[in-house]
């Protein structure tokens, strides 16, 4: 569960002071895992730590999934000169919990010629892809579920995986318009898959590594977007561009157009399957946003520079933790940005922008990263 | 070409046509096995190029039914309106002109449909906004106790 | 009585027919698509019309003159004053009636009001078709102020029925010319906003520069005029051609494009709003004194004969033919409707472009279907 430590702390009790482990959490997870070994057999630990993690994403997962669903809301509002909630809870921040209670109750339409298998399997797919993309993501120092060392590689793939979800969405559903809907969300996803591993690989040839916490480690002295400059700057736009398409948003939201093809893939849901994929969706962005967050912008390393080391150590004053989630609701921002101020654009537009001129560009930057990185033109 | 001059050109095409002179426009009186030529000579004829079909209406006239036509040049931007009637309520057709102006493709479905006047070669005549189980509501003698309410 | 049922059940396997029902998001209004595809490519598009058919042309046979203005707002709803205009001057040519000039151009500037407010609303409805939601509310909003000036003058929002033969209900409000100008003052400065926003957008370029394009000869012969004509280089403004109100005594650009295709009818309509603003602007300091209704006998009866006017709506080219027998009841009245028109073509213009492109075309097209069916 820890593979990367060194020393294991036998003792009982926390050996930092209890606010240190805003800053570090490893101390604290040491001490718990110490606890645990020391209470029952290393099989029976095991099996509680998996638990207890899967329990904490499952948390987090819900929790996220509400606030971001809130925050689009009034970030949308807002940027349409209304209001957005503002009436269940102050300043409407009960309203998702109320959207859910809804879903709940909504009576789940069973198709008469559907496939009941794969029409029930599909959102299942799709959540479980996102809640294995969690568990590998650098939260703060130390808060770290699982180190793969080809982190980057495991987190692509898996979130990849959410494809056939979409796919038996629209095929199990047994109508025309979720059939097309489904197969362009296939095809965009499938597509810029490919923009999104090689604008990761340019920063990946600069890190030496795959391993989340190399690459953030490697930040240290100043996070990736600065020192690649230029290949690492239009990695990120990359990055963002393709991102967006693959979690099917933005101004790429053309399988789930609602002045098109009513819908797409998921007309057919109803109640809490729709919710499934209504929340895949936000946890997808909020996945990517923090992959972003990890591999260009730093992770949970606060924003250093170089050899200056009072400023330094002014930044680490605030929490890793609060650095993270800065800069990961920070794109997500973005991503809501484009959202709302650009029209869609069509299906081949989409492909033709992924295979025309998105794939070349990326092609040639990972060339120039490497050709930086070989002369050491890199801060 | 103001009204004389149209009147006069109308002439040189067919000496037989009646011509009116109408409070704003000039009329002509087409009987409906000459429609389709006239038609068709207003639009290629140097003189007139009438390439603008801005109108085509049908009318009940108590006793006969027929189809009002207004055409407008966008060169010379002059007005001429034709018209035809016939007497035969059962089975009135028409020439259709839709292939002389694009535009009489729907009007012609319209008249079809409200009236019942047919026009042949007409490339789909059906029905535009009603279904098969209504009459010619527009006709003077359409009764329909249900959904007409009458003094 | 038969009618040739058209088969739409293809017998080619590759073909796919799909129904964008009468409630459709993105078909304004109750129209009923039946889109036979090949693959993404849209092969022939047939409209079902009749969703909303009222009889107002029938119904029109038995009420009076006065009383066929408040069926015509119904029509095309978003530019309610100038169908009322139409019926108006129509009733008033054929009484031979002289209007004061005060009543002219207060129609003038309603009329030009209401087309800037229904280019507002279309251009919401454009940018929320193509995905840009927050057009949506930018259009709505500004359009709120043009309708709360028509709520303080006439009464209604929407729904006017201000004209009448003769003049108009009331009087203008003492604080109409003010709004106005404010109203002037501030749209100016929003509309480049709408430009930022979805015309200079690359995005939007691609998906409508080179879509559905209409050429003159077509637009001629299908009789498509408005901006949707304009854009194609028709040259078809009845306030150029056959003036009417206070149009002979302004001077105004009419707009034409040439290319035909959904971007320029998109440019045509938002430098029409520019137009009408400066329309608004010759006139609304310089409205005449003077009686704002002439009396009328009770009873109105037009002599025989048949009269014809045409006016030019937001849409394109309305016309009212009355055939009247000398009762208080009109004989027989048609209604040329723009939008029944502009419908015509779009089985046309869109064959060959994909399902997206459909959208982005009949949002440019901008039908209003209560004026097919009427």
């Amino acid at each position: 569960m820890l593979p990367e430590i060194v020393a294991l702390n036998t003792s009982s009790s926390l050996s930092v002071p209890w606010w240190k482990v805003v800053y570090d959490f490893l101390p604290l997870t040491q001490w718990i895992d110490s606890s645990l070994h020391n209470a029952m057999s290393p099989f029976w630990t095991t099996v509680t730590e998996m638990l207890i993690i899967g329990v904490l994403i499952l948390l987090f997962y819900a929790l996220v999934g509400l606030f971001l669903v809130y925050a689009e809301r009034k970030v949308c509002a807002f940027m349409q000169n209304r209001l957005g909630p503002n009436r269940v809870g102050p300043f409407g921040i009960f309203q998702t919990i109320a959207d859910l209670f809804k879903l709940l109750f909504k009576e789940l339409v069973p198709i008469k010629n559907a496939d009941g298998f794969l029409f029930n399997l599909a959102p299942f797919i799709v959540i479980i892809a996102s809640f294995m993309a969690i568990a590998a993501i650098p939260f703060a120092k130390g808060l770290h579920a699982i180190d793969l060392n080809i982190g980057v590689l495991y987190v692509i793939a898996v979130s990849a995986m959410g494809v056939i979800g979409v796919l038996l969405a629209g095929w199990s559903s047994n109508n025309k318009y979720s059939l097309i809907g489904a197969m362009r969300s296939g095809a965009q996803i499938v597509s810029y898959e490919l923009s999104v591993g090689l604008a990761i690989i340019t920063i990946v040839i600069m890190a030496g590594s795959m391993q989340l916490s190399v690459i953030v480690e490697a930040q240290r002295d100043g996070w990736f977007i600065f020192k690649g400059h230029i290949p690492a700057f239009i990695a990120f736009i990359i990055f963002l561009i393709s991102s967006t398409a693959e979690t099917n948003r933005g101004p790429f939201d053309l399988a789930e157009a609602e002045s098109e093809l009513t819908a797409g893939y998921h007309t057919e849901y109803s109640g809490i399957k729709f919710a499934f994929f209504f929340l895949a969706e936000y946890i997808n962005m909020f996945i990517v946003a923090s992959i972003a967050a990890t591999v260009f912008l730093g992770g949970w390393m606060p924003f250093h520079v170089g050899p200056w080391e009072g400023f330094n150590h002014i930044m680490d004053f605030i929490p890793p933790f609060i650095w993270y989630i800065g800069k990961t609701f920070f794109v997500i921002f973005l991503m809501m940005w484009f959202k709302w101020t650009f029209p869609r654009l069509r299906i081949d537009q989409l492909l033709t922008l992924e295979w025309k001129y998105l794939l070349p560009i990326n092609l040639v930057n990972v060339l120039i990263m490497a050709f930086i990185v070989l002369m050491g033109w890199h801060f | 070409m103001d009204k004389i001059q149209l009147g006069e050109f109308i002439k040189s095409i067919d000496q037989d046509l009646e011509i009116k002179e109408g409070k704003q426009y000039l009329e002509v009186i087409v009987p409906a096995l000459k429609l389709y030529s006239l038609a068709k000579q207003l639009r290629d004829k140097k003189e007139a190029q009438f390439d603008y079909l801005f109108c085509l209406s049908g009318v009940d006239y108590g006793q006969d039914l027929g189809v009002v036509y207004h055409l407008r040049s966008t060169i010379y931007d002059h007005v001429i309106v034709l018209k035809t009637r016939t007497a035969d309520r059962e089975n009135p057709k028409f020439d259709s002109v839709s292939d002389i102006w694009k535009t009489a493709d729907f009007h012609e479905r319209e008249a079809f449909d409200l009236l019942g006047i047919r026009f042949a070669n007409h490339p789909d005549l059906r029905r535009l906004f009603l279904d098969s189980s209504w009459g010619f509501p527009l006709r003077k003698d359409y009764v329909d106790d249900i959904n007409i309410v009458t003094k | 009585m038969e009618e040739k049922v058209k088969d739409i059940t293809s017998d080619e396997q590759q073909e796919y027919v799909i129904n964008m029902g009468p409630q459709h998001p993105s078909t304004h209004g109750v129209l009923r698509l039946v889109v036979s595809l090949k693959g993404e490519i849209v092969k022939n598009i047939e409209p079902h019309i009749g969703y909303i058919h009222r009889g107002i042309e029938k119904m029109c046979e038995s009420i009076t003159y006065p009383q066929i203005i408040h069926l015509t707002d119904r029509m095309d709803y978003l530019s309610a004053h100038i169908n009322n205009e139409a019926v108006c001057l129509n009733v008033e040519k054929a009484l031979e009636m002289d209007i004061p000039d005060r009543i002219k151009v207060i129609r003038t500037i309603m009329s030009e009001l209401t087309r800037i407010q229904s280019h507002q609303l279309w251009w919401a409805s454009f940018g929320m078709d193509l995905g840009g939601l927050t057009c949506f509310f930018y259009g709505l909003r500004d359009r709120e102020k043009i309708l709360d000036i028509f709520e303080e003058t006439c009464g209604g929002r929407m729904l006017v029925s201000y004209n009448c033969p003769g003049g108009v209900m009331y009087d203008i409000h003492p604080n109409f010319q003010k709004r106005v100008k404010e109203f002037i003052k501030y749209f100016r400065k929003i509309l480049p906003e709408y430009d930022q926003l979805l015309s200079g957008n690359v995005i939007f370029h691609e998906r409508s520069k080179g879509i559905g394009k209409l050429s003159l000869e077509d637009a001629i012969s299908y009789g498509v005029t408005g901006p949707s004509g304009r854009a194609s280089g028709f040259s078809c403004d009845v306030r150029k051609h056959e003036p009417y109100s206070a149009y002979d005594r302004i001077i105004f650009k009419e707009i034409l494009h040439t290319e035909g295709d959904t971007f320029s009818r998109y440019i045509t309509r938002i430098d029409e709003m520019w137009e009408s603003m400066n329309i608004i602007e010759q006139l609304i300091d310089n409205i005449p004194e003077g009686p704002y209704s002439v009396k009328m006998k009770p009873v109105i009866k037009l002599p025989e004969g048949e009269y014809y006017q045409r006016v030019e709506t937001a849409r394109g080219e309305l016309g009212v033919y009355i055939i009247s027998d000398g009762n208080k009841n009109p004989y027989r009245v048609k209604f040329r409707s723009p939008n029944f028109v502009n419908l015509s073509v779009f089985n046309h213009i869109t064959k060959g472009f994909k399902i997206a492109d459909l959208v982005a075309i009949g949002g440019s097209l901008d039908l209003v279907i209560p004026d097919i069916d009427r």
